[in-house]
C-alpha cells in the first residue's frame, strides 16, 4: 500500500514545504524540489525521444518532409528475424502424384509424391520444428484426420495458393510461403482475437468506449484498442478526410471515427517498421497522388487481409478447440504483422516460393466465395452479437 | 561604502554587495506581514498570512491572505464535482483497481457521447457523465471568472485580467460546446483525459484536412509564439536595466531616467523601434488574448464552414504544388468502384455498442 500512497505523501510534503515548513531546512527541501524536477525532465526525455542512430531516406520532393526514418538499432535487430530458411535439397520426381501414392490426400493430389514429402518436411520446419510430424498427423496412421491441425493446414495451403495467385497485387511475384507468417512457430506472432472490453460492465459508470486505455496495437496510445475487428475483419470505412474544401452534405465521418482510423494506421506503421510518410504525404493524408505507390500496395493489402480473415480464418473457427480461440470464442486472425513482422516487406523482399512451386499446385476444393458466405454463420454467437452486424 | 554602487562608468567596479541596491534582487524581507490597502466594507476579512522561504524564491515570500468568498466556494464545489465525475469514471474504467488507476492514468478518459446521439442527452454510461462533467466544469470556470472580475473591482483595479481570462474561456467553450452544437453532435467535443484530449487534437486535424492550413490557426500560433517572444524581450529588458532602477515606477513616471533611456535605445539600435514602458504591456496582453481568440475562431469554422483546410488552402492559393516524383497514383478504390473500404459504415460502436 505504501507504493500507492507514496505519490500522495510526496505531493503532501511538497505542498507543506511550499506553505512555509521548508524554512527550517531550506536546502533539503530545495534538493527535493530539484530532484523532482530532474526526474520529470529525464523521464520526459527518455519517453519522448528515440535514441539514435536514425537514418533518413528521402522518398519525395525535397523540403516536403517525405522521408522514411529507420533506426539502425531496430533494423539490425530485425535482420536475423527476416531470414528465409534455406530450401530443402531438391528431390528426384517419383513420376506418380501424391494422390496416387498416399491415402486421404485432399489438396495436394496433383503434386508429385516425392515433392509432396519434401514439402511436408519444409512445412514441419516452418511451423512445428519441435513437434515434428505429430503436430498435424497421428503417427499411427498418417492418413487419419484425427488431429485438428491437419484440417487447418489443408485450408492454410489453399490460403497460401490463393494469396500467391489472386493477391499478386499485394504480394508481388515473390509471393508467400507458410514461413512468411509462421517463422518456426505454430501460432504466427501477429495473430489476434476480437478484444472484449477488458474491465466488463461497471454499473452506472461510463461504458467501455473502445478507447482510452493503453493500446498495444495502437503503439501505446489511448486510441481504440481493437481497430482490427472493424477494419480487418469487418469492412468499416477507413476514409475520414473529405475530398471537397467545403462541407458537401451526405454522411460525414466524425472526429471519433478518425480515432479508429488513426489506431489502424499505427498498427500498419508498427507492423511494417515505417513512419506515416512511407505511404502518405502528411500535409494531405487523403491525396493519393501526393503519397507514394506503396499506399496502393497497402490498400490491396487491407482488402487481402479482410478476404483471408473472412474466407479462410473465420470458417475454421469450430475446427480449433476452444482453448485455442479468443475470449469470445473467435478464431485467431491475420493482421499486417502476421506477414510483415516489423519489416516493410516480409524478409525484406526475399522469398522461398520459387523453391516450392508445389504451393501453387494446391487444389481449391472449397469455393472461396461460399466460404465467405459461411464465414458469418461460423462465427461464435458472442461475436455476432458483439459486432451487431454481419 | 562603495563609491560606484551601480558599477557603471569610471571608478572601481563592485564585486559583492551590489544586489541589495537593486530592487530586483533575491533578498527576502520578512518583517511585518502586508495586509494590503484599506478597502470598502465586506472586503476586510481576508484570512491568514504567513511567510514562506520557498515561495520567496519564485516571488513574494508572503503566503495569503487568500480570499475565497461565496463565488470561490461555489466555483470550487462545481470544479470538485466535475473532477470527481471525471476521476471516478476513469477509476471505473480500470475496474476500480487503484494500482492500475495510477499506472494508466495518462491514458484514461471520459468520452463524449457517440456520434449516433447527435445533440440528444444520452444515458449516463453512454456520455451522460461527460455532459454532466462538462456542465459543472463550465459552471466552475464561469464562477471563477466572475470572482476574478469582482476581486479586481474590489481592489479598484481595471478588469483586464478578467477579459484576458474570458478569451481563454472562449476557446474552451468553442471546443467543448459551441462547435459541437453547430455541428449537431456532442461527439465532436473534446474528451476529458490527458492522452485522450491530445488524440482529439490529432484527429480533428486529420479529419478536417490539416489544421495548419487554417488561417486562424496560423494566427493563433503567431500570437502563441509571439507571446513567448514578447515575454522574453520584456523580461530581459527590465532585468537588464534593473541596475539603473528600471523597476522604480514612481520615479520613472516623473523622470524617465537612464534605465528607460538605455532600454529603449537598445531596441532602437537592434530593430529601429521600441515599445514604450507602457505600451509593452498592451502588446503583451493583446498577444495573449488574440492567441485564444483567433484559435477559437479557427476551430469554430472547422467542419461548420470548411471541411478540408488543405483543399481550402489549395483553392485560395496558399498551399503550393510540388514537382511530381512518382508516376501518377490513382485511388485503387475509385478504379474498382465502391468497395469495402469506401463503404460509409463507421467503425464507432461497431465493436462494442
Amino acid at each position: 500500500m505504501n507504493v500507492i500512497f507514496a505519490p500522495f505523501i510526496v505531493v503532501g510534503r511538497l505542498l507543506g514545504a511550499l506553505a512555509g515548513f521548508g524554512r527550517a531546512r531550506p536546502w533539503t527541501t530545495g534538493l527535493t524540489l530539484a530532484g523532482t524536477a530532474a526526474f520529470v525532465a529525464i523521464s520526459a526525455l527518455i519517453f519522448t525521444f528515440e535514441r539514435p542512430p536514425l537514418q533518413v531516406v528521402q522518398i519525395g520532393y525535397r523540403g516536403t518532409g517525405m522521408q522514411a526514418v529507420y533506426n539502425t538499432r531496430r533494423t539490425d535487430a530485425q535482420l536475423p528475424l527476416q531470414q528465409v530458411d534455406l530450401p530443402l535439397p531438391a528431390v528426384t520426381p517419383a513420376g506418380k502424384t501424391a494422390g496416387e501414392v498416399y491415402k486421404n490426400i485432399k489438396v495436394l493430389q496433383a503434386v508429385d509424391a516425392n515433392e509432396f514429402l519434401r514439402l511436408m518436411g519444409a512445412m514441419t520446419q516452418w511451423l512445428a520444428p519441435q513437434a515434428g510430424c505429430a503436430f498435424c498427423h497421428s503417427l499411427n496412421n498418417m492418413a487419419e484426420d484425427t488431429v485438428y491441425n491437419k484440417i487447418v493446414a489443408r485450408r492454410m495451403l489453399q490460403m497460401v495458393a490463393s494469396i500467391n495467385k489472386s493477391w499478386k497485387v499485394h504480394v508481388g511475384d515473390g509471393g508467400v510461403t507458410c514461413q512468411t507468417c509462421h517463422r518456426g512457430q505454430a501460432i504466427p506472432s501477429g495473430s489476434w482475437f476480437v478484444q472484449p472490453p477488458p474491465h466488463g460492465q461497471r454499473g452506472l459508470t461510463q461504458a467501455d468506449s473502445g478507447q482510452n486505455l493503453p493500446a498495444q496495437v495502437a503503439g501505446l496510445t489511448a486510441l481504440p484498442y481493437d481497430p482490427l475487428t472493424p477494419f480487418l475483419l469487418q469492412a468499416a470505412s477507413i476514409r475520414v478526410t473529405p475530398t471537397t474544401a467545403l462541407p458537401s452534405g451526405g454522411v460525414r465521418p466524425s472526429i471519433n471515427q478518425t480515432d479508429w482510423t488513426y489506431s489502424l494506421m499505427i498498427h500498419f506503421s508498427d507492423s511494417l517498421g515505417v513512419n506515416c510518410t512511407y505511404c502518405h504525404n502528411t500535409r494531405a493524408f487523403e491525396e493519393w497522388d501526393q503519397g507514394t505507390p506503396q499506399r496502393v500496395t497497402a490498400w490491396h493489402g487491407i482488402e487481402m487481409v479482410r478476404d483471408l480473415n473472412r474466407a479462410y480464418m473465420v470458417p475454421l473457427t469450430t475446427v480449433f478447440p476452444r482453448e485455442m480461440r479468443g475470449t469470445l470464442g473467435d478464431v485467431a486472425k491475420v493482421s499486417c504483422q502476421s506477414c510483415h513482422n516489423g519489416a516493410y516487406k516480409p524478409f525484406y523482399g526475399a522469398s522461398a516460393l520459387s523453391s516450392y512451386p508445389e504451393l501453387l499446385q494446391v487444389t481449391d476444393t472449397a469455393n472461396a466465395q461460399s466460404a465467405e458466405n459461411q464465414a458469418v454463420g461460423n462465427q461464435p454467437a458472442a461475436i455476432q452479437s458483439a459486432t451487431g452486424r454481419p | 561604502m562603495l563609491e560606484n554602487p551601480s558599477g557603471f562608468g569610471p571608478g572601481p567596479k563592485p564585486q559583492f554587495g551590489i544586489e541589495y541596491q537593486n530592487l530586483f534582487n533575491r533578498v527576502q524581507i520578512d518583517g511585518v506581514l502586508d495586509r494590503g490597502p484599506p478597502l470598502a466594507e465586506g472586503n476586510e476579512n481576508r484570512g491568514k498570512m504567513r511567510f514562506s522561504w520557498l515561495l520567496g524564491l519564485i516571488g513574494n515570500n508572503q503566503l495569503g491572505p487568500f480570499y475565497l468568498g461565496p463565488l470561490g466556494i461555489a466555483a470550487f464545489v462545481c470544479g470538485f464535482i466535475a473532477f470527481e465525475i471525471i476521476g471516478l469514471n476513469m477509476f471505473a474504467s480500470v475496474g476500480w483497481d487503484p494500482v492500475q488507476f495510477v499506472r494508466q492514468l495518462p491514458w484514461l478518459g471520459l468520452q463524449p457521447p457517440a456520434p449516433s446521439y447527435g445533440l440528444h442527452i444520452p444515458p449516463l454510461a453512454e456520455g451522460g457523465w461527460w455532459l454532466m462533467a462538462g456542465f459543472f466544469l463550465t459552471l466552475a470556470i464561469m464562477l471563477w471568472w466572475v470572482r476574478v472580475y469582482r476581486r479586481a473591482r474590489a481592489l479598484g483595479m481595471g478588469t483586464h485580467i478578467a477579459w484576458a481570462f474570458a478569451s481563454a474561456i472562449w476557446l474552451y467553450l468553442v471546443d467543448g460546446f459551441l462547435r459541437p452544437v453547430l455541428m449537431g453532435s456532442w461527439s465532436e467535443a473534446v474528451p476529458f483525459g490527458i492522452f485522450p484530449h491530445l488524440d482529439w487534437t490529432a484527429s480533428i486535424s486529420i479529419r478536417y484536412g490539416n489544421l495548419y492550413y487554417n488561417p486562424f490557426h496560423m494566427l493563433s500560433i503567431v500570437f502563441l509564439y509571439g507571446s513567448a517572444l514578447l515575454f522574453a524581450m520584456h523580461g530581459g529588458t527590465i532585468l537588464a536595466t534593473g541596475r539603473y532602477w528600471a523597476e522604480r515606477e514612481v520615479e520613472l513616471a516623473v523622470d524617465r531616467g537612464t534605465a528607460v533611456e538605455r532600454g529603449s535605445l537598445f531596441w532602437r539600435w537592434v530593430m529601429g523601434f521600441n515599445a514604450t514602458f507602457e505600451s509593452i504591456h498592451r502588446w503583451a496582453i493583446w498577444f495573449a488574448i488574440l492567441c485564444t481568440l483567433t484559435g477559437g475562431i479557427g476551430i469554430l469554422l472547422t467542419g461548420t464552414v470548411v471541411d478540408n483546410w488543405y483543399l481550402w488552402g489549395v483553392k485560395h492559393g496558399i498551399a503550393p504544388a510540388y514537382p511530381r516524383v512518382y508516376a501518377p497514383i490513382t485511388d485503387p478504390g475509385y478504379l474498382r468502384g465502391v468497395t469495402g473500404s469506401t463503404s460509409l459504415v463507421a467503425p464507432t460502436g461497431a465493436v462494442h455498442p
